[in-house]
């Protein structure tokens, strides 16, 4: 069948609601195509809070604020952005309690704001309170917010339909895409003026993750091979906190609240690394020293964990701030946190890189400087980039209601203007009937389970290409990817029947897993150097002269690759050295 | 150990009923319900249908029933379910009770949707808004907190006898929403609200027998909020009438 709308958002986290909700508020005719119901997306679990210099607590500015995003992105954020970013999160959390998010109040009834990583007062001098939350489920309660002004708003949802291809005409124009309906096994193609991807992250292609089964990272996929660039793939957020041996995220409003690390003697061993913010430095800086301490066999019993103790911080806030994580502890690890330490280890959380835009989600061509005509991104899945190379926690939901916003508003705006849909090429879904008639003919002699293949890749990419890395163990990495490729390639899907068909889901994911985690693992061996999150035991110091600019990458998908280096915008902060 | 997974398989599309099938699944006592099922569907079965995507509780994607309760999978441990050492112990998995089957372990949720869109989901507000947050206190705010935790996920109205009976019961899921914007300070659409939940098959039909209160995951005291409309709803008939 063939859809058509004005707009169609594929994704439905906050960032796809937020576009939705604002083309359809600038008078768009808007379809949201998720392979989710939008209640289910990984924003809901997002735990600790929003970032925006409200000063509800204490004084507090945009500029300190931007200011501590810069310096957390070790310099590879674009400042522009990163002002408009910092600028605008009032005004957006204002209009978030005004949808009517449940926040977390103060004793003056405002919104209350608690510490987070890397948010100082004053361009660095202590922590301070910027971080907006309702209790630690923010972005619950953000998520379920927008999908309820999105039902009231009359946005079409096409719920458990997953999109499987970008539409784009010779011209390179993006005329639509193609998806799969989940429930009935049928394609379709939906014809829009307007497409934004905000398809979220791609932590499952490591072992470790606090990502959801969902995060397989197919937005980044199907850009790349439509031919559309990806950026600073080598760098991924690894999380300090996650639940020893699972991954669960255990939020930093835990450090907020005032938390601390633990090493094996009982050290608080962040004083020694970060003598100012201690335990409320920046993520990459405490996941790479919690891999020293293990390193160094300071792990808790020897082991590869160390301890998160929140024994102090007293039952109130526990219960009052931290209900979550306090019940995931118990439900997983039988833990109770009142009285001991949580085990934790750092886990991959987050895509600073992606696909390319400006401020407004218009998606960057491989020819720079120019824009791919009806095709945009937001979320997790683009890169403005406000990140650089570690983004600071409660950036990211900021992220996606500022950015989500601009570009809802910019689709309808160029639709008012008279953005018309680009003709359909002839046999728009043929690719994806190819791709989904080929995995459904994979035979036993041939192909292995998609299990093996898709642990195989999650293996080689958490050993080799996780918080340190060095050439030897990216070139393993992708010496390994080249030999997974055909493997994904030809994995055997078992249900060969149309109805709730994940088996062929899940085989398409694989192979969206192994094109991006190519990128990932060339770009990381590309950058001789070392800056936020990306740690390279090989070239261990940051280098400006040579390395001061994003990476953009582009595949045929098929083992060949090239890179180019793309200006990082700088306006008020001069690259200083990073220290905390 | 080894568990006995028993799950209920159906598809519509092949099978005349549903049937229950039977697979020896290696298990630690600190496994979820949810890694069992993918165990199934990853080494032994592809044909598999389940929904799931967070995995610790948080997206509400995979509530069933388990061992004939209501549960997330992904939220209970093998430990809860058998204990420890359970070897060649029994788990049943079936989908949710009270909706069209799509297949296994998949329900129709269509119904439960809509009648979350009837009771208008929304804050609603009279008047312009402030330059700057609406203010509340933190007493106000614990009004409405717990039914703010609520995932969607349907275990409740799904536990719910008045649902089994009634297929056009608003349901306690629908309805604790109706609650949360009702009770939330900043809101005016009481009126519009309870005009959609004080109906023969809203409110009226929740006889307070707690069954959602044990089936939430999330440990929400949906009936006491229940109640709450109830009362919110009597004085309003009340006043009117007066």
């Amino acid at each position: 069948m063939t859809f058509s709308h004005d707009v169609v958002v594929v994704g439905a986290g906050g960032a796809g609601l937020m576009a939705a909700l604002y083309a359809r508020e600038g008078g768009a005719d808007v379809g949201v195509v998720s392979k989710l119901h939008p209640l289910r997306s990984h924003t809901g679990a997002a735990q600790g809070g929003i970032a925006a210099a409200l000063g509800n607590e204490e004084e507090d500015h945009w500029l300190w604020h931007a200011f501590d995003t810069v310096k957390g992105s070790d310099y590879l954020g674009d400042q522009d952005a990163i002002e408009a970013l910092c600028k605008d999160a009032p005004r957006t959390i204002v209009e978030l309690e005004h949808y009517g998010v449940p926040f977390s109040r103060n004793e003056k009834g405002k919104i209350s704001q608690r510490r987070f990583g890397g948010h100082t007062r004053n361009f660095g001098e202590a922590p301070v309170k910027r971080a907006c939350h309702a209790a630690d489920r923010t972005g619950h309660t953000i998520l379920h917010t927008l999908y309820d002004q999105c039902t009231k708003q009359g946005v079409r949802f096409y719920d458990e339909f997953q999109v499987l291809d970008l539409i784009m005409t010779e011209d390179g124009e993006c005329a639509g895409v193609v998806a799969y309906e989940i429930l009935t096994g049928e394609i379709h193609t939906f014809h829009a003026k307007q497409v934004c991807f905000a398809t979220g992250g791609y932590g499952r292609a490591f072992k470790t993750t606090s990502n959801a089964h969902a995060g397989t990272g197919d937005g980044m996929a199907i850009a790349l091979r439509n031919g559309i660039p990806l950026e600073d793939m080598e760098f991924v957020q690894f999380h300090p906190t996650g639940l020893y041996r699972l991954g669960i995220l255990i939020t930093e409003g835990a450090r907020g609240e005032g938390g601390i690390l633990r090493n094996a003697e009982g050290e608080r061993f962040m004083e020694r690394y970060a003598p100012t913010v201690k335990d409320l430095a920046p993520r990459d800086l405490i996941s790479q020293c919690i891999y020293k301490e293990i390193r160094e066999g300071r792990g808790i019993q020897g082991k590869d964990y160390v301890h998160l103790d929140l024994t102090h911080v007293g039952e109130e806030v526990l219960d009052k701030k931290l209900p979550e994580i306090s019940e995931f502890s118990r439900t997983y690890m039988g833990i109770n946190p009142k009285e001991e330490p949580i085990p934790v280890v750092p886990t991959c959380h987050y895509a600073m890189g992606g696909i390319p835009t400006d401020e407004d989600g218009h998606v960057e061509r491989a020819e720079r400087g120019s824009w791919v005509p009806g095709l945009f991104a937001v979320g997790e899945c683009a890169c403005v980039s406000i990140h650089g190379a570690n983004r600071l926690g409660t950036n990211a939901l900021l992220e996606l209601v500022v950015f989500g916003r601009r570009a809802g508003m910019q689709m309808a705006k160029e639709v008012r203007e008279g953005k018309d849909f680009s003709p359909l090429p002839d046999e728009p879904e043929q690719w994806t009937r190819d791709t989904l008639d080929r995995l459904l003919s994979n035979t036993r002699d041939e192909g292995e389970p998609i299990v093996k293949v898709r642990t195989d890749l999650q293996e080689t990419m958490m050993e080799n290409v996780s918080v340190f890395r060095n050439d030897d163990t990216l070139t393993t990495a992708l010496d390994d990817i080249q030999e997974i490729r055909p493997r994904a390639h030809n994995v055997v899907v078992e249900d060969k029947g149309k109805r709730f068909n994940t088996d062929l889901m899940d085989a398409f994911e694989v192979e969206c897993m192994v094109d991006y985690a190519e990128s990932i693992a060339a770009c990381a061996r590309y950058r001789t150097e070392s800056r936020g999150a990306h740690s390279r035991e090989d070239h261990q110091n940051r280098n400006d002269d040579e390395w001061l600019h994003h990476t953009l990458y582009e595949s045929d998908c098929g083992g060949e690759y090239e890179f180019d280096d793309k200006n990082v915008v700088i306006t008020r902060f001069e690259p200083k050295e990073r220290k905390y | 150990m080894n568990l006995n997974v028993e799950i209920k398989r159906y598809n519509p599309e092949e099978d005349e009923a549903p049937h229950w099938e039977s697979y020896e699944v290696p298990a630690e006592p600190l496994d979820s319900a949810l890694a069992l099922l993918l165990h199934v569907k990853w080494h032994i079965d592809g044909t598999l249908a389940l929904r799931k995507s967070c995995a610790h509780g948080v997206c509400g994607s995979d509530a069933m029933q388990i061992n004939g309760e209501n549960l997330l999978a992904c939220s209970v441990l093998v430990q809860d379910l058998v204990g420890k050492d359970a070897d060649g112990a029994t788990i049943t998995f079936a989908p949710l009770p009270a909706a069209p089957v799509v297949k296994d372990l998949v329900i129709d949720q269509s119904r439960f949707f809509e009648k979350y869109r009837d009771v208008k989901p929304w804050l609603i507000t009279d008047g312009p808004a402030p330059e700057r947050e609406r203010t509340q206190s933190p007493e106000e705010h614990e009004v409405i907190e717990d039914a703010t935790k609520c995932i969607m996920c349907g275990a409740c109205t799904h536990a719910c006898p008045s649902t089994w009976s009634d297929p056009d019961y608003l349901g306690p899921a629908a309805m604790l929403k109706a609650y949360r914007y009702t009770f939330d300070t900043r809101d005016d659409g009481a009126e519009e609200r309870l005009d959609v939940v004080d109906s023969p098959d809203g409110l009226w039909k929740c006889y307070t027998i707690f069954n959602c209160n044990e089936a939430c995951p999330k440990d929400i005291d949906i009936t006491r909020w229940l109640s709450a409309l109830k009362r919110k709803a009597t004085a309003a008939n009340v006043s009117s009438a007066a």
